[in-house]
């Protein structure tokens, strides 16, 4: 069991941990004081005279606070980091859903029509670099509501790689299997239904995993400039409070979310995986 | 009125080469099946074999001519045509089983589960499969996957089965031990069968007759080889039998040195008594080779 890859490589990610934090922590404390401090110099913080960042002691005892209690709510500036979180989670799953509506049937049209992949490949070269935050001004003044187009940002995020990936896993369905349709006399729906769809949605949700990493960078973002609830305008708000802790506390927690939502559609891609 | 149960007539696969021009891959193919018939077809790679399989199969188009079957024309895939090809096709997301009833289903949609079920498990029992319903083509042989392909085929009874180079990718041992099986379920079930193969014995052993392709371009379907061996055959005993080698030195001859002699475009040939556009009827194991081609040409005339 000790020989296990596994197990030392969780030894060796273990160890490398331990040493961050034991560098973070002592690179963290204040000087010792030489003389004796006055009142008034222990008030504006005794002879440390920068402001440093908290050691992980600090930020793992505000975790545990936080983490203990993760859904209060007290007022529009101080709700808990699991009620800011599903705030976050709603707007990230509602836009990504809305995206995959659209963007999985418009992939089939283009990847079955090459007429269409033609006549879309331009637009759809344009608008996919475009950072999906240049559009929060023009969401925000036609639909005149911020949650709503904190939801669209993400939702115009989500639909590139998704609408990408569909129309290249539809497009290079392999001939063989589409010739079995055929001899079979399956109508077109059939035939995308029971054969293109199946063949295509390992491709299909590698797309659906790069969008919703995409769209869970883009949330934080939105929720700075959108402000209000979330966890991107938690962030904020307790840098202007000039609570680092918190800001440190919830950085890690916008990394676990993320690896969950990543590891719930890696889940998802092994359903449809299939071995030729 | 035609008097095969499938008629290929003038068939000609073209395509526009580089200069403008065309390349005529086959040209003047002109053969009939008859119902229950075995017929294989041979040539070299290139000569068109596969793209004859997928016209008769409706997949691809020919640039002339035209397939009957019941003297109706062929236009576009059906599931009067049954087809085999050779790298299997079976769907890799489904379980052999469900390989099987999807076909059966797609033949006959008001069946109710249960009779799709039956129906395709005395398919997959017949190619003796059964205890293996469950996997999916990945955790099979190459040789059993050939047989799903097989039992799909044959489970939705089609009046033509098309079978391309079915045993291509099979190691000798397996191929010798589904060409068997082949035979039981063609005697079982009476199908009409069109196969391509690269495999002189395998031909000698499967069909009642074997058509000849030159060497493409302008590829034509020479000749037509009957098959003279009684039936049942067994692979171990049909090479003690009189005609054997005489229809197999036959075949290699053409394989080898007139398929290469007899390509290009025909001309016409005022010493031979048929059009040279139809492939001349053979038996080998009528001894002398002047003999036997005019035998043949009179029983057909």
């Amino acid at each position: 069991m000790f020989q296990s890859i596994q197990f030392r490589s969780a030894m060796v990610s273990l160890v490398l941990l331990a040493f961050f934090l034991i560098f973070w922590e002592m690179a963290s404390q204040p000087p010792e004081a030489t003389v004796a401090q006055s009142e008034y110099e222990m008030l504006m913080g005794g002879v440390d005279q920068e402001a440093r960042v908290p050691p992980p002691t600090a930020v793992g005892r505000l975790a545990i606070k936080e983490l203990g209690n993760p859904f209060y709510d007290a007022g529009p500036n101080d709700k808990g980091i699991g009620i800011q979180l599903a705030y976050s989670l709603y707007r990230v799953l509602t836009g990504f859903f809305l995206a995959a509506i659209i963007a999985i049937p418009l992939g089939f049209m283009v990847g079955m029509s090459p007429l269409m992949q033609r006549a879309l490949d331009p637009f759809i070269q344009i608008l996919k670099p475009i950072s999906p935050l240049a559009w929060m001004p023009l969401a925000l003044f036609i639909i005149k509501d911020s949650e709503a187009s904190a939801i669209f940002v993400i939702f115009i995020c989500s639909i590139w790689p998704m609408l990408i990936n569909t129309a290249f896993g539809v497009a290079n369905v392999r001939q063989d299997w589409v010739n079995v349709a055929r001899t079979h006399e399956l109508s077109h729906f059939k035939t995308a239904l029971l054969v293109i769809l199946p063949a295509a949605a390992p491709t299909i949700i590698t797309g659906m995993r790069i969008s919703i990493g995409i769209a869970w960078l883009v949330i934080v973002a939105a929720e700075m400039l959108v402000g209000g609830t979330g966890i991107g305008y938690y962030v904020w708000n307790e840098w202007n409070n000039l609570d680092l802790s918190s800001v440190i506390f919830s950085i890690i927690m916008i990394g676990m979310v993320g690896m969950l939502l990543d590891i719930s559609l890696a889940w998802v891609s092994r359903l449809v995986a299939y071995e030729e | 009125m035609s008097k095969h149960f499938v008629e290929i007539q003038y068939l000609a696969k073209r395509f526009p080469d580089a200069d403008g021009g065309q390349l005529t891959v086959f040209e003047n193919a002109n053969f009939g099946i008859d119902k229950g018939e075995f017929v294989c077809i041979i040539g070299h790679s290139g000569c068109g074999k596969s793209t004859i399989m997928n016209i008769l199969a409706g997949l691809d188009e020919a640039s002339e001519g035209v397939v009957l079957m019941n003297d109706k024309e062929v236009a576009g895939p059906s599931l009067d045509r049954g087809v085999v090809f050779q790298n299997y096709s079976l769907l890799p997301w489904l379980t052999t089983l469900k390989n099987i009833t999807f076909a059966v289903q797609a033949r006959w949609p008001d069946w109710s589960k249960e009779k799709v079920i039956e129906h395709s498990m005395k398919f997959i029992e017949l190619v003796g499969l059964k205890g293996t319903e469950q996997r999916k083509p990945s955790q099979l042989s190459g040789g059993m996957r050939q047989r799903v392909s097989i039992a799909r085929a044959f489970a939705t009874q089609p009046e033509l089965l098309l079978l391309d180079e079915p045993f291509g990718a099979l190691d000798a041992l397996t191929r010798g031990m589904i060409q068997e099986e082949l035979i039981k379920i063609w005697n079982e079930t009476q199908q009409t069968v069109f196969m391509i193969t690269h495999d002189v014995d395998e031909a000698i052993l499967l069909a009642d007759r074997i058509l000849l392709m030159t060497n493409g371009p302008h590829a034509r379907i020479a000749e037509s080889v009957k098959v003279s061996i009684p039936r049942p055959r067994k692979r171990t005993d049909i090479i003690h039998h009189d005609a054997y080698y005489l229809i197999r030195n036959h075949l290699v001859d053409f394989l080898v040195n007139r398929s290469r002699e007899l390509a290009g475009e025909i001309i016409a040939d005022p010493d031979l008594p048929i059009d040279s556009s139809h492939p001349l009827e053979v038996d080998p194991s009528i001894a002398d080779p002047d003999v036997k081609q005019k035998e043949v040409l009179n029983e057909v005339a």
